[in-house]
């Protein structure tokens, strides 16, 4: 009991006379700890950054001093022949628009999908409420896939083509939004739900009338932003093999020199493209949220 | 009934009218876009071009392995193989034990009561229910006898036969006869047949791993194991481990080196930090770019420097996040409570002292939550770079897809690569949860 009320045993017990000493000992003692986790990490970097360089082909040094090489390269012979540039660039839209395409219609599906799969895997808002953990774990392999595994198998089962990388980012906005959606649905308010059960409406319409024109414009809000994750998506799988710009980019890049007019040109579009819808739903999405300006 | 005699009747009539229109011409759009691309996308030719059969080869070689019997017609020596691979292949004198060989006859027990028999005068598959398949090699052509009318899984003709049924598939050639017997499972995937624990139940390896006599004296059963195991050649654990080791070495150097880039810089784009504002526009414009040219482009511009590697994807990675970490983390700097740092100048603190007393307090957790959150997302970009750059389980999985035959490994690293990311995901969350309370 004295040991409760008056500290530790005696020789342990703070010196009352200096209140500051247990004050700076503890901050000593932070500050050590601070120091090792922070000695452990730069450590831990420097170690990665050793062991990544030794399986790397070249070095990062020697590397460094021919970064600009490739580019230098390139835009010089883009340079030299500049007056393709325009006609080159109207050529490569046909294939922007598939890979601009891609990443719209997979955005739409998914969402879709993502829509309904969160409001049934939503605590509180689940037709079938014991099912939750079973959609939760569904959302969670189908966000784990990387979506070049998926396109990748499509492509060895259909041939290439916009389908499989279609599919492949279809899939995983489904669960990247879904659980997001999820998120977003957990605190709508329930009270326009039991509104609507009151007066019979089954589970369709109150999620129909209840709780989606609630969570609309913060679940558009993400998936505009999805869209944008989607379109450098897309374009990442056509240099897979999955068609769009992506494969564009690729031939003309294994071709090498002699058609880097070409690769500047699909640069030059996919870069404006990306800048374009990044403002753009910027904009779009600052209007949901905050509410539109008059 | 009468109309609605409020002042604001005729407005409130017009907006349903035109919340009406608008709820279907969305949905109407929507649809037309879809039916469009439906298009535009050549589905409808789609499956006329799929190959179903690579999708039957792949769901089958996903989950089962065969094992194949072979005959070299003009030698007679009989062999197996798993997957008729040499890596696999039972050594000499030595066959499963659901295959008998007396004198020059090998018989082989595909279950279900097939029955499959090798002899001097040829080969003869006895299918259950159905009856003798013989074939007799005459005048270098294939004579079949088998009961009429003739099923279609019999595929006969003067140079080669072929039988496909539940059990197994057998294929009579005039150089040789082989029978393929299917198991389910992923084949030697802990021990190789030519490691001597190949051979070895369950029970068995553990007795011997525990209390067994060493079976080579050098060492110890259980090294002997794991050393079996690690540098097993069929599936080759020791590399897979390491390519995991490579993407994740990627994606963390690429998202800690773009975060301690990016956090410096982020301090001087942040309007209440810095009042210079030329040199927040450039600094902001350079965000945006090493942001928006995509990290493809930076991958391909950086292999050309680097080589093919994971320095290459790591600071593809890390050049990307640089500019998405320097957008937002100049924004949580933005978003901060001024009166905090002005409690901190009113005791006389210099411009270090209140950056790190009355700034870095507030934004730390969001900055930390922004960190790990990207780290978990780069597992997955790290995948896919390494698929282009050349390096981690990325490339494993492209070259094990583009060869089209081991599709049972492409399921292993298929399975390594969720649970990688899985595991990233859970140990984010956890640490989010741990260095963040209240978030």
């Amino acid at each position: 009991m004295v040991d409760i009320a008056f500290g530790p045993s005696p020789g342990n017990r703070p010196d009352p006379s200096a209140p500051g000493a247990a004050y700076l000992a503890m901050q000593r003692r932070k500050r050590l700890y601070g120091g090792v986790i922070a000695l452990v990490f730069v450590l831990l970097l420097a170690a990665g950054f050793d062991s990544a360089e030794d399986r790397n082909a070249g070095g990062f040094l020697s590397g460094l001093a021919q970064l600009d090489d490739f580019p230098r390269e390139v835009l010089a012979e883009a340079w030299a022949k500049r007056a393709n540039l325009p006609a080159l660039m109207w050529a490569s839209l046909p294939s922007l628009l598939e890979t601009v395409n891609i990443a719209a219609v997979s955005t739409l599906v998914g969402s879709l999908a993502a829509c309904l799969l969160s409001l049934l895997a939503t605590r509180g808002l689940a037709r079938w409420p014991r099912l939750t953990p079973v959609f939760r774990r569904a959302l969670d392999a189908m966000r784990a896939i990387p979506e070049v595994v998926i396109a990748l198998i499509l492509i060895y089962v259909l041939g290439s083509g916009p389908i499989p990388a279609m599919v492949a980012i279809a899939l995983h906005t489904t669960g990247a939004m879904g659980k997001l959606f999820s998120e977003v649905a957990e605190n709508a308010d329930l009270k326009p739900v039991e509104g609507l059960a009151s007066v019979g409406a089954n589970w369709s319409q109150r999620m129909w009338l209840g709780v989606i024109p609630q969570v609309a414009p913060n679940w558009l809000s993400y998936a505009l932003l999805r869209f944008e994750i989607n379109v450098r998506a897309s374009a990442i799988l056509g240099f897979v093999g999955a068609g769009g710009i992506g494969y564009d980019l690729k031939i003309a890049m294994q071709w090498g020199g002699g058609r880097y007019d070409t690769v500047v040109a699909i640069f030059l579009v996919l870069f404006a493209t990306i800048v374009v819808i990044d403002q753009f739903s910027d904009r779009l999405r600052h209007r949901l949220v905050k509410g539109a300006t008059p | 009934m009468t109309a609605i005699a409020h002042p604001l009747g005729p407005a409130l009539v017009t907006d349903f009218q035109r919340r009406k229109v608008k709820a279907i011409a969305i949905p109407l759009t929507v649809l037309l876009y879809l039916v469009f691309t439906f298009f535009a996308f050549d589905v409808p030719h789609l499956f006329a071009k799929a190959r179903l059969d690579n999708a039957a080869i792949l769901a089958s070689d996903f989950w089962s392995y065969k094992t194949h019997v072979t005959r070299d017609n003009r030698t007679g020596k009989v062999s197996a193989a798993v997957e008729g691979e040499t890596r696999g292949a039972y050594p000499a004198g030595k066959l499963p034990d659901w295959v008998t060989q007396t004198g020059d006859t090998t018989a082989i027990d595909l279950g279900q009561g097939h029955l499959v028999t090798y002899d001097i005068s040829g080969a003869r598959y006895i299918v259950p229910g159905y009856g003798t398949i013989d074939i007799r090699p005459k005048d270098g052509n294939l004579d079949v006898t088998a009961p009429a009318p003739m099923p279609d899984w019999i595929n006969a003709s003067p140079s080669r036969v072929s039988v496909t049924t539940d059990a197994g598939r057998f294929a009579y050639t005039r150089a040789k006869v082989e029978t393929f017997r299917y198991f389910a499972g992923w084949e030697l995937f802990f021990f190789t047949l030519d490691s001597p624990f190949g051979w070895k139940t369950w029970p068995e390896l553990v007795a011997l791993a525990l209390w067994g006599d060493r079976i080579d004296p050098a060492r110890s059963n259980i090294a002997g194991m794991a050393q079996d195991f690690w540098h097993n050649p069929m599936w080759h654990h020791a590399d897979v481990a390491g390519a995991i080791f490579e993407t994740l070495l990627m994606a963390f150097l690429g998202t800690i080196g773009g975060a301690l880039i990016a956090f410096p810089l982020a301090f001087l784009a942040a309007r209440n930090m810095n009042s210079l504002s030329p040199l927040r526009f450039l600094l902001r414009r350079v965000f945006d770019f090493t942001r928006g040219v995509d990290g493809l482009i930076w991958t391909i511009i950086l292999s050309r420097a680097f080589g093919p590697g994971p320095m290459t994807g790591a600071l593809a990675i890390l050049i990307t996040d640089a500019g998405a970490f320097g957008k937002s983390f100049s924004e949580a700097l933005e978003n901060i409570d001024e009166k905090q740092v002005e409690g901190i100048r009113s005791t006389g603190a210099n411009t270090l002292q209140r950056a790190r007393f009355g700034v870095l307090p507030q934004t730390v957790p969001v900055i930390l939550s922004q960190v790990l959150y990207f780290l978990e997302s780069n597992t997955r970009s790290a995948t896919v770079i390494g698929a282009i750059v050349g390096g981690g389980i990325g490339l494993l999985l492209t070259q094990a897809i583009q060869t089209q035959k081991d599709w049972e490994e492409v399921a292993y690293y298929i399975t390594l690569i969720i649970l990688m990311v899985m595991a990233m995901d859970t140990l984010s969350g956890w640490l989010r949860r741990k260095l963040i309370k209240g978030a």
